[in-house]
């Protein structure tokens, strides 16, 4: 058999060997919380707030690099175990600005959420908090290291997924920082601007620029298809007062959580002041606003005259890769079936 | 794409030819990464030493408009070393015989002469491929804009039949698309000679199959591309024209020619969701909705329907594109109304039978891959799996030939065009970002060191530029990326636009111009 027997707060199951502590809990419906994982990820064990008794082990081990073991007795949520992670998040907290109150990522923070959780609701540590360090040249995000925990998954996430390798830690101990090399800032690294980091940051040290103020509660997200190139990642738009003000990859898509600074940040397009908001037609040679009313009659009576004149070869039409199949659909059918010529293309050659 | 993006994970190769992978396809470039990191081998060929060439084990940086010497040098190669895999090509295959024949004179060193590479590197890339279990061939523009760019196709389809990698997993023949719906507007029938997925327009049984289902007389004549359109109306054999979300004017070959085109015809209609500078020029130009404003469905670059949802309300009085058309088809007589797009995909699957059975119902809560041919069938994730389309691949061996239009003394370097990673396409939208526009603000032209020396030109100086059909004005970058002889132009920007350089002349067969190949001189400012 290829599955180990082991018992998890006092159930006894059966699981497949090679499988981490963290995902067999997760599986079975036990919450462990982490700051520092992520499945597409090599584990790192980083933040340790999934740590969990396992008896006869002596310390608490990390559940997200502990692997399943035959006859393991573990306890994920015991007295030990919580107050281990009391006092993790009172480090994390005590080295942590409490401006929930104005951070964009209220509402969207695992710490905050842990915090309430564990019924954290003050850092006890008195120290000298982190020296500030904030990075602002990036046109798309920021970085502010004093809301920054550490969990390293922006850095992997750019080598292990993105393999761009513009971020990495600097010094050590207290002084650590997530950081461009040489510290000479994103603007002049080989950042490319995907935001992908941005997207797994548990807390609101890396924070897209957005162009609308919003609270992470008053969102409303839709699953659509970034409309760029042709891979077609799923991704979450996220909207407030109809207007787009912020975009997240969906993860249970072929792009698994991935997208590039064109689906990530360019949707301003969208509100734009240029966009066309009335139908126009050109009179006295000017293009001038008119209803649709008339647009239509505009088109339709010179579509009969041209059909009747120079019959339906005389139609031609660019029908576009940039809508969806059911605009492509009606304008081809228009073409063939209302005006009765084939001469229908796209741009598919450029 | 014959097989899938996550499929790149599981290679034990990946040929990357004529793809700027991670600036056009950032996603997939990170996927490639992932699996070059994991263990597999990458041979990358392009003109520039684009970022994916970082991480090759073979880059071949090889002369705009060689890519046919190229591949029948690597087959070449595999077939000397015995790497060709034998019983596939018995069992699955014909022709190889014209083939291994063709190829015999394409060795290393005549290949390495024609495309400016080291013969070494020709073996070392035959090898890898020749010796991967499963290896998949990603290409995009720079193998098909030429104007030999369907025989490129073709030798791409000989190298991945000649090793078997056609109908298996992690494996195929993979064109990145470059629009996000191009797959679908071919898919929908946005092409001269076809219907809905792919059926012909002359084939009797095809049409009486959509006269019934829809009511009227179609004609089973084959239609102009848009190259033959634009010829037709300076023959003023087409009067008529209407544009829905495109943008010629700064997408397509010589600009000049274009816009007296465009001036010429007699009545232009455009749909689009900004004033184009093609929409400028146009009659009637109606506001269209953007994809966040609508529903409906995109088909991305492995065949994979996705759904579209509208998250907020469109401008003014834009409209999704679906509802204009049907406006105007009501207004022409064709009562049909449809409620929304799910009743138009209904349509759609009953008469396209690689999309069967897609239903939006199904989209909720699965990801589908045509062809779909009917509802209990799961999608196919990779194409060729049983037998070939045909029943058997065939070889199609062609020569190398020369582009369209080669160098002179006028006229000595060879430009070549294409997309950057902060725009996109002509710039609609991601001009409309100042962050992209910040990152990348303006039209430049890269050039080698050398031919910038013995040119006079510093980095950052202004330079003209000259073809055969224009002229413009742009900024010098340059670089070491780019070898002498070549320079290159990304084409998004109206000022100092590319196209106005770009050669017209086009493929015979696929009607696709030659914009990876022209002569020009380039001069300080």
């Amino acid at each position: 058999m290829n599955t180990v027997k082991l018992t998890i707060n006092g159930k006894q199951y059966e699981i497949e060997k090679g499988t981490f502590v963290l995902k067999a809990c997760s599986d079975i419906g036990i919450d462990i919380p982490t700051m520092c994982h992520d499945e597409r990820l090599v584990p790192s064990g980083s933040c340790r707030l999934c740590q969990v008794e396992v008896e006869g082990w002596g310390k608490l081990h990390t559940a997200c690099t502990t692997q399943v073991k035959e006859g393991m007795v573990i306890h994920t949520h015991s007295e030990k175990v919580v107050k281990a992670r009391q006092d993790l998040l009172d480090m994390l907290i005590s080295n942590h600005p409490l401006d929930c109150l104005t951070c964009e990522s209220a509402g969207a923070c695992k710490l905050q959420d842990l915090c309430y959780e564990y019924g954290i609701t003050e850092g006890t540590y008195r120290w000298e908090m982190s020296k500030p360090y904030y990075d602002d040249t990036n046109p798309f995000y920021t970085f502010d290291a004093s809301k920054c925990i550490l969990c390293g998954l922006c850095v992997r996430v750019c080598d292990e997924l993105q393999g761009t390798n513009a971020i990495g830690f600097e010094n050590r101990g207290f002084e650590t920082l997530v950081a461009t090399p040489f510290g000479e800032g994103l603007e002049n690294s080989t950042c490319v601007s995907c935001g992908n980091c941005v997207s797994v940051c548990p807390v609101g040290a890396l924070e897209p620029r957005s162009k609308m103020k919003f609270r992470q509660w008053e969102i409303e997200t839709t699953r659509t298809t970034c409309s760029y190139c042709g891979v077609g990642c799923q991704m979450d738009l996220k909207t407030k007062n109809n207007r787009v003000v912020g975009v997240e990859p969906a993860f249970d898509a072929h792009n698994e959580g991935l997208l590039c600074v064109k689906g990530k940040f360019s949707y301003n397009f969208l509100s734009h002041p240029d966009r066309l908001t009335m139908p126009l037609v050109r009179k006295d040679g000017v293009l001038v606003e008119t209803t649709w009313d008339e647009a239509y009659n505009v088109i339709t009576s010179k579509m009969k005259q041209t059909k009747e004149d120079f019959g339906s070869d005389s139609f031609a039409g660019l029908t576009s890769a940039r809508c969806t199949n059911e605009d492509n659909y009606m304008f081809q059918k228009m073409f063939r079936s209302t005006l009765g010529t084939n001469n229908v293309d796209h741009c598919a050659r450029l | 794409m014959t097989n899938s993006i996550q499929e790149i994970k599981g290679t034990d190769a990946m040929f990357i030819i004529g793809s700027n992978t991670s600036e056009n396809h950032p996603v997939i470039g990170a996927i490639m990464k992932q699996a070059k990191k994991a263990g597999a081998k990458m041979i990358v060929a392009d003109p520039r030493r684009i970022e994916m060439a970082e991480y090759a084990d073979v880059f071949l940086q090889l002369k705009p408009g060689t890519n046919i010497a190229l591949l029948n040098g690597l087959m070449h190669v595999i077939i000397e070393k015995g790497l060709q895999a034998d019983s596939y090509i018995d069992e699955k295959t014909e022709n190889y015989e014209e083939l291994k024949r063709l190829v015999k004179d394409y060795t290393p060193e005549r290949v390495a002469e024609i495309c400016g590479v080291d013969a070494q590197d020709i073996i070392d890339a035959a090898t890898i491929y020749g010796e991967a279990g499963k290896a998949g061939i990603y290409y995009t523009m720079g193998i098909t804009q030429h104007t030999t760019g369907t025989h490129a196709v073709m030798s791409i389809s000989n190298l991945a039949l000649l090793c078997g990698n056609v109908g298996i997993e992690s494996a195929g023949v993979n064109p990145l698309r470059g629009q996000n719906n191009v797959q679908g507007a071919c898919d929908m029938g946005g092409l001269p000679a076809d219907l809905p997925g792919y059926q012909k327009v002359f084939k009797p049984e095809v049409l009486d199959k959509f006269q019934d289902s829809w009511g009227s007389k179609l004609s089973n004549k084959v239609g102009l591309t848009i190259t033959e359109m634009f010829k037709a109306i300076e023959e003023d054999q087409v009067k008529f024209l209407y544009i829905m979300g495109e943008n010629p004017m700064v997408s397509d070959p010589d600009t000049n020619h274009v816009r007296k085109i465009l001036d010429h015809v007699d009545f232009m209609v455009v749909q689009d969701i900004f004033l184009t500078e093609t929409a400028e020029m146009a009659d009637v130009v109606l506001p269209a909705a953007a994809f966040a404003e609508k529903d409906g469905t995109f088909t991305n670059t492995e065949r994979r329907i996705q759904r579209v949802r509208k998250a907020v309300e469109a401008p003014g009085e834009a409209k999704a594109d679906w509802i204009i058309l049907m406006d105007i088809m009501n207004r022409m007589g064709d009562e049909t109304r449809y409620l929304n797009p799910a009743i138009i995909m209904e349509e759609i699957a009953s008469l396209t039978p690689s999309y069967g059975g897609v239903t939006y119902k199904r989209l909720e809560t699965e990801s589908l891959q045509w062809p779909v041919p009917d509802q209990n069938h799961p999608g196919t994730k990779f194409l060729h799996k049983t037998a070939m389309a045909r029943g058997r691949g065939l070889f199609m061996p062609v020569e190398h030939v020369e582009s369209a239009e080669i160098t002179s003394d006028e006229y000595p370097l060879i430009l070549t065009t294409g997309r950057i990673l902060y725009h996109y396409h002509t710039m609609t939208m991601t001009g409309r970002e100042d962050g992209l526009n910040k990152l990348a603000p303006s039209s430049y032209v890269e050039i080698n060191e050398a031919s910038a020396n013995k040119l006079g030109i510093e980095n950052g100086d202004r330079v003209k530029i000259y073809s055969r059909r224009g002229e413009l004005e742009t900024t010098a970058l340059v670089t070491d990326i780019i070898e002498e002889g070549v320079v290159f132009m990304p084409f998004h920007y109206t000022e100092g636009k590319a196209n106005i350089l770009t050669n017209s002349a086009i493929d015979e067969i696929a009607k696709i111009p030659e914009l990876k190949v022209a002569a020009v001189r380039v001069e300080k400012a």
